[in-house]
């Protein structure tokens, strides 16, 4: 298993990389998190559109790039480092792999627009704390007449208000029925004012909810093993989002304490400070190995695994070096001109999207101690 | 070198494992890793001409040094292979793994011919003289010496190193001395070759915290270095010296890593057995160690396939921390799995043994090879690019 970088990856990373630097810099972010809807839609039309971000793991035969999951997981991190404000991870994480996963001539046609940033996508979960969140849990589907019946509650839901299609994975009987609404069908998603400003999260209640035929997006259920696959992808970039935060969180704790000087030398003089960083800078290199060995790792069970490891580690190492990153920085760190609480609330809501880590360890549990006797 | 080659290797280093690890060498399985170092001398000492006749010995060398040239990919299936059929620890390995690439690299011509033979052919053993009771983190600060004789051009060794591990089973050892007097730090340092067998060589075991003593004293008294045994130049000891270091590039680790894997195993196998799996912090553990272990593998994959760019060198500096810990915390699991019974010593139980004795030697783990605090100033320093530490005034 090779886990060296091609030069095309290192080019799509660093060019990620370099744009967001420019055009997700600290100015950029306060901008954005003081209008209060947690989108840029300048720069996710740059990423969308002309740098054709959602089209990385789309097929070539649907409009897209057809690149692998290294690719994808290089780009969620640049978004983390920077708490960059776009739909990202919503479009391509969670759209796009529950699309491929259905599979349908309609799925594609959706796949097709999604590639060339004709829209955004998001997934709406009933149970965002749920290890299986494509399985149409607390949603339920009623056929009546020529269309269905939707109900269910939608509490959080991240991009809905500039997602272009919002998928709804509901239940209908024993199957997972994917419907995929679009603003004009009739859905109303109330945008939630909330902890992180960095995402946009909004809610939603499907009261009997009449919708057509034609949004209906899969034939007779969507395949169980394909769902878990979508589900694995969703986590891996999260997991990457996760650890692009804590390298963003730590760079700029790094950058502060080596300018800052008490008792006559730098903060980061301290051994005790040094120590500090470095424990860090550990789990993330093991965070980030982690992570790119699951994005190569041909066993999807495995993988799922790898992912639900790495959703532990991530989860943890994200919220630690944000925590660190507001106490290094002193008084500063506690104020909202200082970008640390930007981390440090991303890390908290991020924690529960898809499971908190005891969750995802319980999988990995369950996978080491089988129940029955031991032999 | 195809995926199918490497697949052939496997299947071949595995064959051949299943077929030598056997008969009388059955006892080895496992046996002689790092914290049990010194089991059975006499047998795996004989395991290492068994491997030598397989042409298993220093795989990795160049071709014309007697090695097969193995690439890394190669070496990490030989490794893996060998770890997961239960292969010894070598005795071996400091010959094979530090003096000979360190030899091969910068000794002279009649160093090679009459060293490398010795370690191809599992004949001579040796062991490694650089910490002293004055200089362990500190290296630097070594004060063994060493005068030349005006009359052979030999040098003259006096001193002690401590910590020395399997001194007691070598023939040879590699000694870090001071030969320029006066001098302080990393200057006028001698790399020198050193007979263990001579009368100068006094070499008194240490007992371990977990019972054996793998590791010794070694007195010097006026003990010989031929003229031609020393490496590179004299006061270029320090050079030599961390060039050898660099050859340790944790390729082993991976089988290691098998041996990891298989006390993970035995943990959860008796876990399974005696009801733990019914405590969730302990359910939660199991998944921590076994997610750790599943990034040790891809973090040491990718420092070993290294593109040598500024990432990947960071993060390699991260592996020996990140494998020494999970690895001191898996002994703590496996204690607290086993439950009260883990206190009492059982002769006829080899696997609660085997834990036993990790849980003891891994506590070791995060202080030879570089301490964990010295870790985390390199990490800090060479990595994140911090400022290093001062140095102080007392020596
Ligand atoms: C099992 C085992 C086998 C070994 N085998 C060999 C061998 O074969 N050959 C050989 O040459 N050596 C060997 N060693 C020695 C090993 O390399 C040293 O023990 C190690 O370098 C630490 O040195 P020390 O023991 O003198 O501890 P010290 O350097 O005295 O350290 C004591 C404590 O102080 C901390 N400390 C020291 N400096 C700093 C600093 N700058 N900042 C913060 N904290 C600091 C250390 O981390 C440690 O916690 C072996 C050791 C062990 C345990």
């Amino acid at each position: 298993m090779d886990l060296t970088l091609t030069e095309d990856q290192i080019f799509i990373r660093d060019e990620a990389r370099r744009l967001l630097a420019s055009k997700a810099d600290g100015d950029a972010l306060r901008r954005i998190v003081s209008r209060g809807d947690g989108i840029d839609p300048d720069l996710w039309a740059t990423i969308s559109t002309e740098l054709g971000w959602c089209a990385m793991t789309i097929p070539e035969k649907h409009g897209g790039v057809g690149l692998g999951l290294t690719e994808l997981v290089l780009l969620m991190e640049a978004v983390g480092e920077r708490l960059a404000p776009v739909p990202l991870w919503s479009t391509a994480c969670l759209g796009v792999p529950l699309l491929t996963a259905i599979g349908t001539q309609a799925a594609q046609v959706w796949l097709e627009r999604i590639a060339v940033g004709d829209a955004a996508a998001t997934v709406a979960i009933a149970d965002m704390n749920s290890v299986n969140p494509f399985q149409g849990g607390g949603v339920t589907a009623t056929r009546q007449g020529g269309g269905y019946i939707l109900q269910g509650q939608l509490p959080l839901v991240t991009d809905a208000q500039v997602a272009g299609l919002i998928l709804v994975p509901a239940r209908i009987g024993q199957d997972v029925a994917v419907f995929g609404l679009e603003p004009s069908t009739g859905s109303d998603f109330r945008r939630l004012k909330t902890l992180d400003h960095t995402r946009q999260y909004c809610a939603h209640s499907l009261n009997d909810l009449s919708v057509p035929e034609s949004t209906r997006l899969d034939r007779n259920g969507v395949n169980a093993d394909a769902l878990a696959e979508a589900e694995t992808i969703a986590n891996l970039g999260l997991a990457a989002e996760q650890a692009g935060l804590a390298r963003g969180a730590m760079d700029l704790t790094l950058e502060y304490i080596s300018e800052r000087v008490q008792f006559g030398r730098t903060i980061a003089s301290f051994q005790a400070i040094k120590h500090r960083c470095a424990a860090l800078e550990v789990d993330l290199a093991e965070l980030r190995a982690l992570i790119l060995g699951a994005a190569v790792q041909p066993d999807p069970r495995e993988r799922m695994l790898e992912v639900a490891g790495a959703r532990a580690l991530a989860s943890d190492l994200a919220f630690r070096a944000s925590e660190e990153a507001i106490q290094l920085h002193g008084g500063v760190g506690f104020t909202t001109e200082y970008a640390p609480h930007l981390y440090f609330k991303r890390a908290q809501a991020n924690w529960h999207l898809l499971g908190s880590p005891e969750r995802h360890l319980d999988r990995i549990a369950a996978h080491c101690l089988p129940d029955g006797d031991a032999a | 070198m195809s995926q199918q080659d490497l697949n052939d290797l496997r299947h071949e280093i595995r064959d051949w494992m299943d077929t030598h690890l056997t008969g009388r060498f059955e006892p080895l399985r496992f046996r002689g890793n790092a914290g049990d170092g010194d089991a059975l001398p006499e047998l795996r000492k004989a395991w290492e001409q068994e491997l030598a006749h397989g042409g298993w010995t220093c795989p990795h060398w160049p071709k014309e040094h007697g090695g097969r040239g193995m690439s890394v990919p190669q070496q990490i299936v030989f490794q893996e292979e060998y770890g997961r059929a239960g292969g010894p620890g070598r005795i071996g390995h400091i010959g094979e793994g530090l003096v000979g690439p360190t030899l091969i690299a910068f000794g002279t011509e009649a160093q090679k011919q009459q060293f490398l033979s010795g370690i191809l052919a599992g004949t001579e053993y040796w062991c490694q003289g650089y910490s002293e009771p004055g200089a362990g983190s500190d290296l630097g600060n070594i004060r063994t010496r060493a005068t030349r004789d005006p009359g052979s051009g030999d040098w003259l060794v006096s001193g002690q190193k401590v910590w020395t591990s399997l001194a007691h089973l070598s023939d040879w050892i590699f000694v870090l001395a001071r030969c320029e007097a006066g001098t302080v730090g990393r200057h006028g340092l001698i790399f020198l070759l050193m007979s263990l067998d001579q009368s100068g060589v006094e070499i008194q075991p240490i007992e371990q915290m977990g019972g054996g003593a793998e590791f010794n004293s070694v007195f010097f008294d006026n003990a010989r270095a031929k003229a031609e045994h020393v490496v590179g130049e004299p006061g270029d000891g320090w050079q030599i010296a961390m060039a050898l270091l660099g050859f340790e590039r944790g390729i082993s680790t991976l089988g290691q890593q098998m041996a990891f894997a298989q006390e993970l195993e035995a943990i959860c196998d008796i876990a399974r057995e005696n009801g733990m799996t019914k405590i969730p912090s302990i359910r939660q553990r199991i998944a921590v160690a076994w997610t750790g272990l599943r990034a040790m593998r891809y973090l040491a994959l990718r420092v070993l396939g290294g593109d040598g760019s500024h990432d990947v060198q960071r993060d390699a500096l991260g592996y020996k921390y990140h494998w020494s810990n999970w690895h001191r915390d898996l002994g703590k699991l496996a204690m607290d799995v086993l439950g009260p019974e883990a206190g009492v010593l059982d002769e006829s139980d080899p696997r609660k043994e085997r834990l036993q004795r990790m849980f003891l030697f891994s506590r070791a783990d995060t202080i030879y090879g570089g301490t964990n605090e010295i870790q985390l100033n390199l990490i800090a320093e060479q990595g994140l690019k911090m400022p290093r530490e001062p140095r102080g005034t007392k020596g």
